[in-house]
């Protein structure tokens, strides 16, 4: 079976004048269809660069990035976008909203990109499915933190994702917002069957997934299920 | 195309919270093109009557004149081969005495013979005052004359020697507008009556024209060229309907050119405005344009989305600036009518609309897409580390791309308003200069605060300070915009200044203000006792000799010019002379090489003539070279003996020629006196005395002139005023929008200072510090531009002293850094008198 996410080998360095930090070393990673995988480690160990990586939204230094058949590097900026745009999602510590689209504007914009006729539909359905039925006109300012990352997570599953990459979902939410949308991630993955990739420093939602990756100084130190 | 439709709902939807804001950026271009359409418009308006009026301000098909001098016996030749009807004209100037009034007054009198006009007519009131006066001493008096001496047709006028009957008022006549009119009136009386006046005697300037009327089949245009040649050498000129044409055209298009040029400049100023808004739009949309790109669009679509935004709203102020300048052109022929030859029917030009749109809305989106291409190339990797750094200001091939495209659109444009490709070019190379220096000077200041930062200061400066070069500083946009507009305004008021001062400068002091002449060699005797009765002083007393200059250093006038090697003066070679003959310097002159010569010592010995430096140097004369000139006929051989410089601020007599003593004593010549008379009311009596004792002597007075040139002058500054205001309009505007956008950047950091306890005041100092250092850099940077420019111009192009009042300039200053700060001020109001959560909140969404 072909894998969802396969990572051989990636390293990614920064240059900055003459100094050089290497922020991710010799990374190997293969996550299969359907798994639901969480990313833990401390700040500063490269998980959001990790994440940027496999998700196409940068370029490795060496190494390499297979997103389902698609080998990554190969790809210019406009056919990464492409992929994005069919077959990955989003959600963002920061929710990452268009302050001037409304939050059903905002949901809409991946299948609008795809051309799709009934894009509002959808993304209606998808709103109400999260819970927020009566706010499709309200622009995020409108919102709470926990309703915008509602949005956003309508937003994320919009296109119906292969693979959803999360950076700290819940790192901006209070505790009980936080439990929701944790609750509405695995409950949209377990519908749509997608694979999932959480960031995450909160290890009670790491413990959700099926698998933990440690990171630490920019290599992989453990590899394991959850207790 | 689904994909477009999604792309413009985008842009729609994503505009819905800024338009207000970007309508404000972009109406920084309104103004530009409101002038450039409002002077395009006034232009074909004008074109289109000149084609509609040519034949008619010529009144025949050709007209052959020669200033000065009859006709020689070969141009008579010629004419005489020209078949149809003709007709012809005698022009000359001289006092009129008007004997019921007992005053007198400078006339330009045209004495004509034939059928003339053939075409239109000369107005007159009663219309039948033309019949009479072919067979009486009957004269046509300018109707603004008739008015001012209180005169009724049947009154009489005396020419020199002839008194006639005025037969009628002047309302409309050929070959004159309003401005000279004004100090000569046209009196047309018949040429047969033109002999008994007594006024054309030898060295008397009369200008002799003939017309024709020719039958289809004759083309006026080709007859001129056959024989131009002989025409020339005969200093004859000559004028067809096409010619005519052209040289109304030519006339106008030098204002129409400065006009257009100002109208340039001022929509050059909205497109800074335009492209500095359009970046700091585009930064504050990187955080959606990364989430878009996130979210699988291309580069090219997020660059579409924000491409339609900037054109649409382009497209509206491209709309509005057409629509106001169409409108606004109907003030243009108020301020202008006295510069031109009729009156303009004003009709919507679709050319000059079609025309100011294409320009408008491309210099517009070129400048707009310099910022907006930095689109493409915004990382979706933002969405996860909103301190990623994209190179926005990174190297792209399409800005250079599109640099090029913006100056060959300036250049494309200059070209076609002037059809003159090398002064395109300067002008385009002088901009790109000021330009340069503008950025050059803001970038000097970036470095110097950094790199001099007066740690000491106190917080409130030294924050101030600071905001000059910290990330989303407004330096180089202020600095470059302010600086330019600041520049232009600050030209308009030298160029304007030096007018008014260098004719001022002729009226004040120990100057003459009036000059006799036509004087005979008997009646100079008689004058001088004339002018002593009156106590008024002689303060120059000199013969005049005309000639031209035939041939120098070997060479004739035709082979000179025709040489393109060395480059002679035109107006040096043409100009016919007038000389004098003395052995001493005049109080206006100083001697700049060789020595002044006295008599030649016996006939035939060489003749050392001076000349001014300038008329020299236009020759390409150095000392010691020979001149050969022509002397009514005879031609005499000089040498240059001495140079001179001639003070040009005076009105009384220059002579740029003149020889010395004891060889034109038997040629040709005429007399001049020039006095000075202290009150108007003496110089009417003296006026009057000396035309009834002497008809053929003219007396012009000064005066007059030179309050009809302050007038012309105080015409000319009208329109640069008018001019002005587009540009100080568009300066503000791009100054406020500027602005206003700096509050979006400062907003959140004064909030926070606010939060951490900063009182009002303090903000207030923190940014009245950054707006008083870029208003007083902007201002001073665009002030020394203006004045190296404007040196420039009066030196080489108008050829005047410069000499600088500095009030206006000073007060340009003060204005400028004062409302730079003052809208500066205004606009951080709001972030000081609101709750800093109620301000986060708002731009925040
Ligand atoms: N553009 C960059 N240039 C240089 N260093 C960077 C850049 N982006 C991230 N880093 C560094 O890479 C390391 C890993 O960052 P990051 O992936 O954000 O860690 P985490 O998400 O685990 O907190 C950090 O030390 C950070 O300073
Ligand atoms: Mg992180």
């Amino acid at each position: 079976m072909q894998a969802a996410l396969k990572v051989d080998e990636l390293s990614k360095t920064y240059t900055s004048g003459s100094r050089s930090l290497t922020v991710l070393d010799d990374i190997n990673i293969s996550i299969e269809p359907g798994e639901s995988v969480a990313i833990v480690g401390p700040s500063g160990s490269g998980k959001t660069t990790l994440l940027g990586l496999c998700a196409g939204l940068d370029k490795p230094s060496t190494g390499s990035v297979h997103l389902y058949d698609s080998m990554l590097n190969d790809l210019s900026e406009d056919e990464r976008a492409e992929i994005r745009n069919k077959h990955v999602g989003f959600i963002f510590q920061n929710f990452q909203l268009i302050p001037t689209l409304t939050a059903l504007e905002n949901v809409m914009i991946p299948l609008e990109l795809q051309g799709m006729k009934q894009a509002e539909s959808i993304a209606t359905d998808l709103l109400e499915r999260v819970g927020l039925k009566d706010r499709l006109d309200h622009y995020p300012s409108q919102l709470s933190g926990g309703e915008q990352q509602r949005v956003s997570l309508a937003r994320a599953f919009s296109n119906s994702p292969k693979i959803l990459f999360a950076d700290e979902p819940t790192g901006n939410l209070d505790e009980d917002t936080s439990q929701s949308v944790e609750d509405l991630i695995f409950a949209l993955n377990q519908e749509k069957g997608t694979t999932l990739i959480i960031v995450t420093h909160d290890m009670e939602l790491a413990n959700k997934t099926n698998r933990i990756i440690q990171l630490k100084g920019g290599k992989v130190v453990a590899d394991r299920k959850p207790e | 195309m689904a994909d477009f439709k999604f792309l413009a709902k985008t842009a729609l939807r994503d505009s819905r919270k800024n338009r207000g804001r970007l309508l404000l950026f972009m109406s920084s271009i309104i103004l530009g093109i409101t002038a450039l359409v409002a002077i395009n418009s006034f232009n074909y308006s004008v074109v289109k009557d000149i084609d509609r009026q040519a034949a008619s301000t010529i009144g025949a098909d050709l007209v052959v004149q020669r200033n000065r001098l009859p006709l020689s016996d070969e141009v008579k030749g010629l004419l005489d081969s020209i078949p149809g009807e003709r007709a012809s004209e005698m022009q000359l100037f001289s006092m009129s005495l008007l004997p019921e009034k007992n005053v007198s007054q400078f006339v330009q009198i045209r004495a004509i013979e034939g059928d003339f006009p053939f075409y239109g007519m000369i107005g007159t009131d009663p219309e039948d005052a033309t019949n009479k006066f072919r067979t009486e001493p009957i004269a046509i008096v300018d109707d603004a004359m008739m008015f001012q001496f209180d005169l009724s047709v049947g009154d009489s006028i005396k020419l020199g020697y002839q008194t006639f009957e005025i037969g009628g008022r002047l309302t409309s006549g050929f070959g004159s507008n309003s401005l000279t009119a004004s100090f000569a009136p046209t009196i047309y009386i018949d040429q047969a009556y033109l002999e008994s006046t007594q006024l054309v005697q030898p060295g008397s300037l009369v200008n002799y024209s003939y017309f024709f009327k020719v039958p289809e089949d004759f083309d006026p245009d080709e007859w001129d060229e056959e024989h131009r040649q002989t025409l020339r050498n005969n200093s004859v000129g000559t004028q067809t309907v096409e010619e005519q044409k052209e040289d109304l055209t030519e006339a106008f298009e030098g204002l129409n050119y400065f006009l257009n040029l100002i109208a340039l400049v001022s929509l050059l100023l909205g497109c800074i405005g335009v492209a500095s808004s359009v970046f700091i739009y585009v930064k504050s949309k990187i955080p959606s344009i990364a989430v878009f790109r996130c979210l699988g669009m291309s580069g090219n679509q997020a660059f579409l989305i924000y491409f339609i935004q900037i054109t649409v709203l382009g497209l509206l102020s491209v709309i509005a600036g057409v629509a106001l300048g169409s409108s606004i052109q109907v003030l243009l022929p108020l301020v202008l009518s006295d510069f031109l030859p009729f009156d303009i029917a004003l009709d919507i030009s679709w050319t000059a609309i079609i025309e100011g749109f294409l320009v408008g809305l491309v210099i517009t989106i070129l400048f707009a897409l310099l910022p907006l291409i930095a689109v493409r190339k915004i990382s979706p990797l933002r969405t996860l580390r909103a301190s990623f750094s994209d190179d926005l200001a990174g190297k792209d091939i399409w800005k250079w791309i599109i640099y090029v495209g913006i100056v060959l659109s300036i250049y494309g444009f200059l070209w076609q308003v002037t059809k003159d490709p090398l002064a395109s070019l300067y002008f385009c190379i002088g901009l790109l200069v000021a330009f340069f220096l503008l950025y050059l000077v803001s970038k000097l200041v970036i470095w110097g605060v950094q790199r001099y930062f007066p740690r000491r200061w106190n917080y409130v400066l030294r924050q101030g300070l600071s905001n000059l070069f910290r990330p989303n500083n407004q330096t180089q946009t202020l600095l470059v915009s302010l600086g330019l507009g600041t520049a232009v305004l600050t030209t308009l008021f030298i160029i304007q200044g030096l007018l008014l001062q260098n004719v001022a400068g002729m009226d004040e002091g120990d100057q003459p203000n009036m000059i006799l002449y036509g004087i005979e060699y008997d009646q100079m005797d008689g004058l001088l006792e004339l002018t002593e009765e009156y106590n008024l002083p002689v303060i120059q007393r000199v013969p005049i000799v005309t000639m031209k200059i035939d041939e120098w250093k070997g060479k004739t006038k035709n082979e000179w010019l025709q040489d393109t090697t060395v480059r002679v003066r035109r107006w040096a070679a043409n100009r016919e002379a007038r000389v004098t003959y003395r052995d001493t310097l005049s109080s206006e002159e100083t001697l700049v090489q060789g020595s002044l010569a006295g008599p030649p010592a016996e006939h035939g010995d060489s003749i050392y003539i001076s000349l001014d430096e300038g008329y020299a140097e236009g020759l390409n004369l150095e000392i010691g070279d020979e001149v050969i000139w022509n002397v009514q006929g005879t031609r005499i051989t000089t040498y240059l003996g001495s140079l001179r410089d001639i003070e040009f601020r005076s009105l009384s007599t220059r002579f740029f020629i003149v020889f010395p003593p004891g060889v034109l004593e038997n040629a040709p010549q005429f007399r001049v006196l020039v006095t000075k008379s202290p009150s108007p009311q003496l110089t009417g009596t003296y006026r009057s005395e000396v035309v009834k004792r002497y008809p053929n002597v003219s007396v012009i007075d000064l005066t007059t002139i030179l309050r009809t040139v302050g007038q012309i002058l105080d015409k000319i500054s009208y329109v640069i005023q008018f001019m002005a205001i587009f540009c100080i309009l568009t300066g503000l505007i791009v100054l406020i929008s500027s602005l206003f956008l700096s509050k979006y950047q400062r907003i959140k950091e004064s909030v926070l200072l606010r939060t951490l306890g900063a009182s009002r005041s303090q903000i207030m100092k923190i940014n009245a510090t950054e707006y008083i250092i870029l208003g007083a850099l902007s201002a001073a940077t665009g002030i020394i531009l203006s004045i190296a420019g404007s040196y420039l111009l009066a030196t080489y192009q108008m050829e005047l002293d410069f000499k600088m009042n500095w009030w206006p300039i000073i007060i340009v200053f003060i204005l400028v850094t004062g409302l730079t700060v003052l809208i500066g001020l205004l606009n951080s109001r709001e972030v000081v008198n609101k709750s800093p959560l109620e301000v986060l909140r708002k731009e925040v969404g």
